[in-house]
């Protein structure tokens, strides 16, 4: 009886829009019409009226215009007989739910104390967090568009007990999806039933404490129609590609837990224009004809041990899940677990436990490696007391083919991930600076070292087929072996090093493209070439080179530079055309080594934004983790907004970090002594590089000559700083 | 006793009042005029002064006219002029709407403003008027005057580009893509004279052409014109059937096609000062009602209610109850001057294009509308003391229903604000949950009984999960049978129940008056062009019926339907069957045109005939079982358009 639920959405539309209304005009009674109102650090507003409508709410007064858009939506009740078609009133009451949800949530954020906590994660005494914010959707989104994470479960209401909670929780991180909650059913909320079971909560482990009532489903929604807007390129206002792109990207669906009350129902309805469908556990009508949402839109009465299940045939999407053979659950979700000291069972870690340990893979001969074999070499867990540390080398042999010596250190740095994807493992570093914790509910639940061979084999295997053949692993925890093992490993190490860094653009005839961001950002492509890496700092040169050998058919292909156009601004006919041609005919040049003209397009993940600082001759670099305003005149947030989406935008370009250390980093246009302004976080982390750079040009101590925010926030106090300590840009020669 | 003749129950009880009173109404000529049985079949010829000349069914393939002419070229003449008329008819119609939304844009009429600018915006980037930086008047301007362009131009006509790119390209390559509205008439009527053309494919041809310059021209424009001027039809709710006529309120019919005049009707008699008038004249307000397709059109914007379907018009007065019949164009029944002499009804006549002797004239005029209305409107009030209640016998009839199903409607209905979109309508076809789309359009006819086979076909499509779109009269009939209601599901089979339960949809839709049939166009268009059913309306599960059809108008509706992709059936009789035109209509056209006409009286037939079209179109299309469900992994989502 879809009647019942348009009745029932209708009527929750109408209750949160008055409610809106009533407490709008209480803030701006208190606040004033021109109190700033925002959420927390990001360039898309209130993100589900700025995407569908296009209007920036900056400010109280301006939330009238949006309550006002709300109403119009609202279509009568539906009646009891004769009644007129409702689906439609149904969907749009829906989407003024969300606008108005909205202007509730962010009225909260004017609040004292205010009720979120602004942080990624939850701490002992604030479990709700609210809206991410730009960084956390940079960080994130890139796993809707790379795949780690196909979509979210919106989890409303509570389930029966603590522990059904938990077991679904765990079974949707099992799937890689995040899990986004909010609103109260019998008293509970999900999130606080998690934390009754002390689960680690977060954006790291991916299960979000959103708000404690319905209207903060808007945080997930919301985040959907920014990942549209900044993955996808799709302009504020262009409500429909917005929404569409959700429904055949972000595989997202709703769960509601518990009584569904009219003001979920009207929730609801704006999350089925997203194409996300609703899955119950209570016995409300059914809506089964699909369209708006791939298949069916309202799925009731599903029992709690099917419903993750469930959901996901409901929605339309495939889980792949290779089943690795460990007694501990094993997804992306539980990468950003943490390890508590009192909670350690083993730690491994050379500079602070004193035992040496490492980390290598290393290519042999076929004939000496036998696939699959797994041996510890040493004591393992069962022979050591809790809290105690082991000697660790983990050493991964590999044969293949196709196998290179060049692959070896894109394939060591797959082991932080795979071994931190195991729950009640962590793992930080990499090489011999490698650090490992092991839990006790972890080491309770059977797991013991030959475990980290198990994953290593099956997840080499499953992502590395095309050039891995076999793969064998020892883990030695004998000290003695672990030095003497450690020193080959060193060798390798430096030698590796000396490789990397000697490798130029001129020492090689091909770059590679990548096109992985093309279905979110449809012009987009990177030229990524051995001084400057891919822009999300993810794919250097030799990632593609493997890439191409793993998956000839996959997102990066070797292009040949061809005869050179220009030298110095780094264009060459090979590139041209390539580009032109991966661009759908859309960017016909491109230069690799300059931000003025042809600059390389952006998608939206870059790690770092440069943009030209005209009246200061030079340029500032601002990156994704800083959220501070820039001396441009906008935050991060913003000039991602005007840089990505596959655009070229001369003056402005979308970096990784590395490409700021690089030789080439903008040399037709001066190199690195044009920095003037970046966030101190930043020259801090790059300053060796940065240093050596300017070295290199005849400047020293450059990095203390570049302004940050602690000295200069406009362009003036940055001309003023740079004219205080002699920076060479003020020597140099126009930029433009 | 009525029961054999029509099903309507209002219908009978006003037969009975007008056999008591002894009043002949087409229900009785039906039985003196028995029809030509030459012209039934096709060999009438009475295009030269050599004739009439007439050929026997059953020897069309040896005798010939005078001339030498065969039974094929009669046939063709005769049904390539039907056309011709019908879209003539159309045509004029949407001219006069043309040149009204000119001179309302140049500010030159009181009464009338520009109600829709959304799809004004929307017809204007189809007709390539720069709407940028321009006021609405200015836009409004040029698109009035591009319309008017249309009759007489040189080139394809605009509203092609409309039809998916394979049909379009299929009328290029077969030379039928219409040009001037007016030129086709011409050239086609000319094609017809005695001792012209004798390849009666190529008479056709121009007939088809002259087709389509009706549904993707006249009827288009008339349609899109006046949604711009008096609104686009959103979904609402009215009455049918004789019963909405009022005792104690004075009636006033609005009869025929074009709502240039009623809409201004409607208007002037909700104002204070008529209804104080009609006070003062005893009445407690002043009631308007339909007939016919200016009916339709007062009912989908304002859900004025409808009186009745065309042979409903003489009954109408015989109620006794209408003070003024005002009839503007097409299917006004010359006797209902006569008719009225015996009731204190005026006949009010308002377009020159149809005068009737014996009615009162009352020019309309566009420029004065409301100066019109308010004559006509005070004509009416002022003959209400005349009403003889005596003679007053208003059926009970009047059978709430839901109307206002315009493409728009569709569109939003389906998926909101934000998601406009037909997808879930071919997402529910290709699952099977609905099997087809039948439009069943089209006249009532007094030769058949009474709407009996509209009901008759509609229940039993929808009990097949058939989803039935409507117009016209037939439309009035569905409404009259309670089937426009959306409590009617219940009449549903389990998938199209399913889906009227899920929209809040009745399982007939009433989409308009007859030049709305190119809201079906468009409909059958955005279903090609959505996905999923292949690329063209040639190979939908959807077809047209006119099961009661009696008007040349209805001809040139379902030759413009066949040559769009859909194929046609109709009810009552064909006048080509006694031809070889059979060859082509019924057979030849499936490999031109991926669509036929075929012609079967009987509804439950009719039915069958349908539903094996659509079943064989389900069968071409490879969705005779529900598709199996797709889970998208994250290479596939990539493959996914947005």
């Amino acid at each position: 009886m879809s009647k019942i639920i348009a009745q029932a959405a209708i009527r929750g539309a109408y209750s949160l829009v008055s409610r809106a209304e009533d407490e709008l005009k209480i803030a701006i009674k208190k606040f004033g019409r021109e109190k700033v109102v925002e959420f927390p650090n990001t360039g898309y507003y209130l993100p589900i009226i700025y995407g569908m409508t296009g209007i920036a709410v900056k400010k109280l007064g301006d939330m009238d215009e949006a309550i006002s858009i709300a109403k119009g939506l609202l279509p009568p009740h539906p009646s009891e007989s004769v009644w007129l078609p409702y689906l439609g009133g149904t969907l749009d009451a829906g989407m003024a739910t969300l606008f108005v949800e909205e202007i509730i949530e962010a009225l909260k954020y004017l609040e004292e104390p205010m009720p979120y906590l602004i942080a990624p994660s939850p701490d002992e005494e604030h479990l709700w967090i609210g809206a991410a914010d730009d960084k956390i959707l940079r960080e994130r989104g890139i796993e809707f568009v790379d795949g780690t994470a196909p979509g979210f479960a919106a989890c409303v209401g509570s389930l029966p007990d603590a522990d059904t909670a938990v077991k679904i929780a765990l079974e949707l991180q099992e799937k890689s999806l995040y899990v986004f909650m909010c609103a109260k059913h019998n008293g509970k909320r999900m999130a606080e039933q998690l934390r009754e079971k002390d689960v680690q909560m977060g954006w790291e482990t991916r299960l979000v404490p959103f708000g404690p009532d319905i209207t903060a489903a808007v945080f997930a929604l919301g985040f959907a129609a920014r990942a549209a807007m900044s993955f996808g390129g799709v302009k504020p206002g262009d409500y429909r590609r917005i929404l569409m792109y959700n429904r055949h990207r972000v595989f997202a669906f709703v769960l509601a837990f518990g009584e569904v009350t009219d003001e979920w129902y009207a929730t609801a309805a704006g999350a089925i224009n997203y194409g996300f469908p609703v899955i119950a556990d209570t016995d409300i009508p059914a809506i089964l004809p699909r369209g708006i949402c791939l298949y069916e839109h309202v799925v009731p009465s599903i029992p709690h041990s099917e419903i993750v299940s469930k959901a996901l045939q409901v929605r339309g999407l495939k889980v792949v899940h290779t089943k690795i053979d460990i007694p501990v659950s094993y997804a992306p979700a539980f990468e950003g677990e943490r390890i508590r000291k009192e909670d350690v069972f083993l730690e491994v870690c050379g500079f602070r436990t004193g035992k040496p340990s490492f980390e290598y893979v290393v290519m042999r001969p076929s004939e000496s490696v036998e696939d699959g074999r797994i041996e510890v070499i040493g004591p393992d867990l069962d022979e050591i007391q809790s809290g105690e540390s082991l000697a660790f080398g983990l050493v991964i042999e590999i044969a293949g083919a196709r196998f290179q010596k060049d692959f070896e250190p894109i394939l060591e740095r797959q082991i932080h991930k795979l071994i931190n994807e195991a729950q009640g493992v962590w793992h930080a570093g990499q090489r011999d600076g490698n650090w490992i914790r092991i839990s006790k509910s972890a080491y309770e639940k059977d797991f013991r070292l030959k475990h980290f061979g198990n994953i290593i084999h099956a997840k080499y295997h499953e992502a590395y087929s095309s050039i891995v053949d076999k793969v064998q692993i020892r883990i030695y925890t004998e000290e003695k072996m672990v030095k003497g093992l450690l020193a080959e490993a060193k060798a390798s190490f430096v030698a590796r090093d000396e490789r990397t860094a000697g490798m130029t653009d001129e020492g090689v005839d091909i770059f590679y493209s990548c096109a992985l961001c093309q279905s979110f950002a449809p012009t987009h492509v990177c030229i990524v070439t051995p001084e400057r890496p891919g822009l999300c700092g993810a794919y250097s040169w030799l990632d593609c080179k493997a890439s191409y050998e793993i998956d000839p058919y996959g997102a990066n292909k070797p292009v040949k530079k061809g005869e050179v156009i220009d030298e110095k601004k780094g264009q060459w006919k090979g590139i041209n055309e390539t580009v032109y041609a991966i661009s759908k005919n859309k960017i016909e040049r491109m230069n690799a080594y300059t931000m003025l003209e042809d600059v390389m397009t952006s998608c939206g993940c870059f790690e770092c934004i440069s943009a030209l600082l005209p009246p200061v001759n030079g340029i500032m670099v601002v990156d994704r983790d800083s959220t501070m305003m820039t001396p441009c005149g906008m935050k991060f947030s913003t000039l991602a907004g005007s840089v990505g989406g596959g655009l070229q935008t001369p003056g402005f370009i979308g970096h990784s970090k590395f490409y700021i250390g690089s030789k080439k980093f903008i040399s037709a246009d001066g190199g690195i002594l044009r920095l003037a302004w970046m966030p101190k976080s930043l020259k801090e982390q790059m300053k060796l590089k940065i240093d050596e750079r300017a070295k290199e040009m005849g400047v020293e101590g450059f990095s203390d000559m570049i302004a940050d925010e602690t000295v200069a926030a406009t362009q003036e106090e940055v001309l003023t700083f740079l004219e205080k300590v002699g920076h060479p840009v003020l020597k140099m020669e126009p930029m433009v | 006793m009525f029961e054999e003749i029509t099903i309507c129950p209002a219908t009978q009880a006003m037969l009975q009042k007008a056999s008591n009173e002894n009043i002949k109404t087409c229900f009785d000529r039906v039985k003196e005029q028995k029809g030509c049985p030459f012209g039934e079949t096709a060999g009438c010829c009475r295009v030269c002064g050599t004739g009439p000349c007439r050929i026997s069914p059953k020897k069309a393939d040896k005798e010939t006219g005078l001339c030498g002419v065969s039974a094929d070229i009669i046939a063709a003449r005769n049904f390539v002029r039907m056309i011709a008329v019908g879209t003539a008819a159309h045509s004029d119609h949407a001219r006069s709407v043309a040149e009204v939304l000119l001179l309302v844009a140049k500010g030159k009429i009181p009464g009338y403003t520009i109600k829709d600018t959304k799809k004004l915006l929307m017809i204007a980037e189809i007709f390539d008027v720069q709407t940028e930086g321009r006021g609405i008047e200015d836009i409004a301007i040029e698109l009035a005057e591009k319309c008017l362009n249309e009759f007489s131009k040189n080139e394809e006509l605009t509203f092609l580009k409309r039809a998916p790119a394979s049909r379009q390209a299929l009328w290029k390559e077969k030379n039928i893509a219409p040009k001037g509205i007016d030129s086709e008439v011409v050239e086609s009527m000319g094609m017809t004279l005695m001792g012209s053309s004798f390849d009666f494919k190529e008479i056709m041809n121009a007939g088809t052409r002259a087709a389509l310059a009706d549904g993707w021209g006249g009827s288009m424009i008339a349609t899109e014109l006046q949604d711009i001027l008096f609104g686009t039809p959103i979904p609402l709710r009215s009455k049918v059937n004789l019963g909405v006529l009022k005792g104690d309120e004075v009636n006033i019919i609005v009869h025929g096609h074009e709502p240039l005049l009623s809409e201004i009707i409607v208007m002037v008699s909700k104002q204070q000062d008529m209804l104080d008038y009609a006070k003062k004249h005893g009445a407690n307000g002043i009631n308007i009602a339909g007939i016919c397709c200016t009916a339709s059109e007062v009912l989908m914007r304002h859900g004025i209610p409808l009186a009745g379907n065309f042979i409903q018009q003489e009954l109408a007065i015989i109620t006794g109850a209408v003070e003024a019949m005002v009839v503007d164009v097409q299917c006004v029944f010359q006797s209902l001057p006569q008719i009225a002499q015996c009731y204190h009804t005026k006949v009010i006549t308002t377009n020159k294009r149809t005068k009737i002797p014996g009615a009162t004239h009352i020019e309309f005029d566009e420029k004065m509308a409301v100066k019109s209305a308010t004559e006509i409107i005070r004509l009416a009030i002022e003959n209400y003391p005349k009403r003889d209640n005596l003679k007053v016998d208003i059926p009970d009839e009047a059978v709430e229903l839901v109307a206002g199903f315009s493409h728009e409607t569709v569109n939003h209905m389906l998926g909101g604000a934000f998601r406009t979109t037909y997808r879930p309508l071919n997402d529910a076809i290709i699952d099977g949950r609905i099997r087809g789309v039948v439009g069943i359009v089209g006249c009532n006819n007094p030769r058949v009984r009474h709407d009996d086979i509209h009901i008759t076909l509609a229940k039993e499509l929808i009990a097949k999960n058939v989803l039935v779109v409507s117009t016209g009269c037939a439309a009035m009939a569905f409404g009259k049978a309670g089937l426009l209601l959306p409590e009617a599901a219940k009449y549903a089979g389990p998938g199209l129940a399913e889906i009227c339960e899920t929209v809040g949809i009745p399982p007939v839709l009433h989409c308009g008056s007859c030049v709305d049939n190119s809201r079906l166009l468009i409909a059958l268009s955005e279903i090609a062009n959505i996905g999923g059913l292949g690329d063209d309306i040639g190979g939908l599960p959807a077809c047209g019926c006119a099961p009661e059809w009696m008007s040349e108008k209805a001809i040139a509706i379902g030759q413009y339907f066949v040559a769009s992709g859909a194929p046609v059936l109709f009810g009552v009789g064909f006048p080509i069957t006694g031809s070889g035109m059979k060859e082509l209509l019924f057979k030849e056209y499936w490999d031109e045109y991926t669509a036929l006409w075929a012609v079967e009286p009987d509804p439950i037939k009719q039915a069958e005939m349908l539903i094996k079209w659509i079943d064989n179109a389900r069968e071409r299309l490879g969705i005779v079982e529900r598709p199996a469900r797709i889970l998208y992994d994250m290479v596939m989502r990539r493959e996914l358009k947005f």
